[in-house]
């Protein structure tokens, strides 16, 4: 296969001594191509962070518990040995977490964390280092990166600071980068231009994506594919055009139908899902996400419904999906 | 940074002014006369008379407090009536002892206590990190006096590892010392036998001295480490696939040093306690000692002197404290 990621059959179990386990993520699996950019979507607690963390390799290592496969490039990433798996996140995988504020160091100045990449995965010296920074923070649109690459992270904006982050990720020239809801933390006129950045530089370099997100509105301007999650499984996976065409699960039904649209006639209500993700099933005792589903039919309780093609390259969990089963 | 250096050291005038009237006052209110102390039991009523005048304790209380006033100000404390030499001088005399085992226990307290609380941290839940908590908990609690006497029987007297008093051989009495410090003293003048023979001085006092800094700096560093192992930026720069080194160097040590930095500044008055307790068991010749032995004979002014010394000293490193945190922590420098 020549996939840049193949994610297969993925468990995370948190175990703790004293506590019921907890099943983040069960049995999910997604392949990401070169240059592709990818959606994942769902509710939080849905476990779209620890899917990307478990990518990376940065969950805890006591108290989870991993299955399934992780393949990047064909090299398997679970059980990897720590120092390979540190030689590879950051130069062939990165990452962009989703709050700016916390996520860089506030007494290392923002150019050390840029020319730390550098110097780690590109092997340059100080004096390259620093110029490829500022060169990094440029492309970034930081305005007056030389001045800004001597400053600490609580003199930049939440948005500047996130295109600082974009900056270091990017920086050793990965193959695959993820971005666990980069804009969430961000002001609303900053989160479009956060978009169209990561947009523009993955597509300039050829750079996969895993786009992670709650709102299927930022999925609509960028993604190729998307999978949207529920309670640790995928529930739907589509390419963006057929998924937005023709939704088939009724909670993909109802993220989309929370989306506000410019075409929308006036005075007609946005409907939210009702519920929350808190009134759910465990799925062994049949589809989560029936508590809350306007489609529920006598089936959904008992035993889950699996991951089955709808049409073409549209799959679908779900017993009495959207759209009838006419054009199944 | 300078304006900020210059506003704490003018904080310190009336610190130092309100500790002054405290000490005035003290002084005053404790039973038995410096007259009597000088005297002794069988002084008479003219005698008593006289020295008070001469020290002028039969003028009114603010004209007393108005005239140690400005002899502190000019650094005079008097005349210790243990040694009837200028308290001053006395200070001067032995301050370069307590320096040197204070910063020698300091220096053993964060080398040991830094790494220990580290360890405890990344390895949190495991014996390691119990074994920590507890022997810290046993650190703080052990009675400073005790701890130096046990070292002392243990490893001085029964073992006879190291010397059991002083700072000094008695067969060393004549080597040069011309800083006061006599481990700096011994590599100053190149004599490795004296230079060695201050530091297996130091070992044992400085131990007990080190303990309960050590103990408290280990907890609070593994608190911090563990605080800021949870933290954003450590996962960011783990995602970034850095050397475990420069992680824990630049992203967790930086970050969790800044509360062990201001502990360690308040340790110094600990320090000092401890100093007073240490030397005593070791007849280690610093101030420490020298104010111990300045209770019983009621020596008043080296004990003023020693309280404003020790107070303004305090102030001082707590600035200088204070500055470093500015230098870690770019977010206080600009304020
Ligand atoms: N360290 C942890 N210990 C136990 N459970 C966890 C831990 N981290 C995450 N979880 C659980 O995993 C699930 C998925 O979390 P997460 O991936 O953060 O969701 P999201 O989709 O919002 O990113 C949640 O139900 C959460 O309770
Ligand atoms: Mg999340």
């Amino acid at each position: 296969m020549n996939n840049l990621l193949d994610v297969n059959d993925l468990e995370i179990v948190f175990s703790r001594r004293g506590r019921k386990d907890v099943r983040a993520v069960d049995k999910v699996s997604f392949s990401v191509a070169p240059g592709e950019t990818v959606g994942l979507v769902g509710e939080s607690g849905c476990g779209k962070s620890v899917t990307s963390l478990a990518i990376m390799g940065l969950l805890p290592k006591r108290g989870v518990r991993l299955g399934g496969s992780i393949a990047f490039e064909g090299t398997e990433l679970i059980g990897l040995p720590q120092d390979k798996l540190r030689r590879m996140r950051g130069r062939d995988l990165a990452m962009v977490f989703q709050d700016p504020m916390t996520s860089l160091n506030p007494v290392v100045p923002i150019g050390t964390q840029v020319t730390e990449v550098l110097v780690r995965h590109r092997d340059m010296g100080a004096d390259a280092a620093r110029k490829e920074a500022a060169d990094l923070l440029a492309r970034v649109g930081i305005p007056d990166p030389s001045r800004r690459l001597k400053e600490y992270p609580h003199q930049l904006s939440g948005g500047m600071r996130q295109r600082a982050l974009i900056a270091m990720a990017l920086a050793a020239k990965p193959r695959l980068l993820i971005a666990d809801e980069p804009t969430t933390a961000l002001d609303v006129t900053i989160q479009a231009q956060i978009l169209e950045l990561l947009k523009e530089l993955v597509r300039e370099s050829g750079t996969a994506l895993i786009m992670i997100t709650h709102d299927l509105g930022v999925v609509a301007g960028m993604c190729d594919t998307v999978h949207v999650m529920y309670s640790g499984r995928i529930v739907e996976r589509a390419q963006r055009h057929e998924l937005f065409a023709h939704p088939r699960h009724p909670y993909t039904g109802g993220l989309l139908a929370s989306i506000p649209r410019l075409d929308q006639p006036r005075g007609e209500r946005l409907e939210p899902i009702q519920g929350s993700p808190r009134d759910m099933l465990a799925w062994s005792q049949g589809c989560a996400f029936a508590p809350r589903c306007r489609n529920r039919v006598d089936e959904c309780v008992g035993e889950a419904p699996v991951l089955a093609p709808a049409r073409p390259d549209h799959e679908v969990r779900c017993y009495n999906p959207l759209g009838g089963s006419d054009d199944r | 940074m300078l304006r900020f250096i210059v506003r704490r050291l003018l904080v310190l005038v009336p610190v130092l002014l309100g500790l002054s009237i405290a000490l005035f006052a003290w002084v005053r209110a404790l039973p038995g006369s410096p007259a009597q102390a000088l005297l002794g039991e069988r002084a008479t009523q003219a005698q008593i008379e006289m020295i008070n005048r001469q020290m002028g304790l039969d003028q009114p209380l603010y004209e007393q407090y108005l005239r140690f006033l400005g002899k502190v100000v000019r650094l005079d404390f008097g005349t210790s009536v243990q040694t009837s030499q200028p308290v001053i001088d006395e200070m001067i005399r032995r301050f370069p002892a307590t320096f040197e085992l204070g910063v020698t226990a300091l220096l053993i307290a964060v080398v040991v206590g830094v790494p220990l609380g580290y360890f405890a941290a990344r390895r949190n839940g495991t014996w390691l990190d119990s074994a920590t908590i507890t022997g810290s908990l046993i650190g703080i609690t052990i009675p400073v006096f005790f701890l130096a006497y046990m070292l002392k029987y243990v490893f001085a007297v029964k073992l006879g590892w190291f010397p059991n008093t002083g700072r000094q051989e008695a067969r060393m009495l004549d080597v040069e010392h011309p800083t006061g410090f006599y481990v700096l003293d011994g590599l100053v003048t190149g004599n490795m036998a004296a230079f060695w023979d201050a530091i297996l001085h130091l070992v044992l006092p400085a131990i007990a001295l080190a303990t309960i800094p050590l103990a408290i700096i280990a907890r609070i560093t593994r608190a911090a480490v563990l605080d800021v192992l949870n933290e954003d930026y450590v996962r960011t720069a783990e995602s970034k696939g850095l050397t475990s080194g420069v992680v824990t160097r630049r992203h967790v040590l930086r970050n969790a040093l800044l509360p062990v930095t201001t502990v360690i500044g308040l340790q110094f008055g600990l320090l000092m306690s401890g100093a007073i307790l240490t030397e005593t068991v070791f007849a280690f010749p610093g101030v420490g000692k020298f104010v111990a032995d300045a209770i019983p004979t009621r020596d008043y002014p080296s004990l003023q002197g020693f309280i404003l010394v020790i107070a303004t000293l305090f102030v001082l490193i707590n600035l200088v404290v204070d500055v470093a945190y500015g230098l870690i922590d770019p977010r206080v420098r600009v304020r």
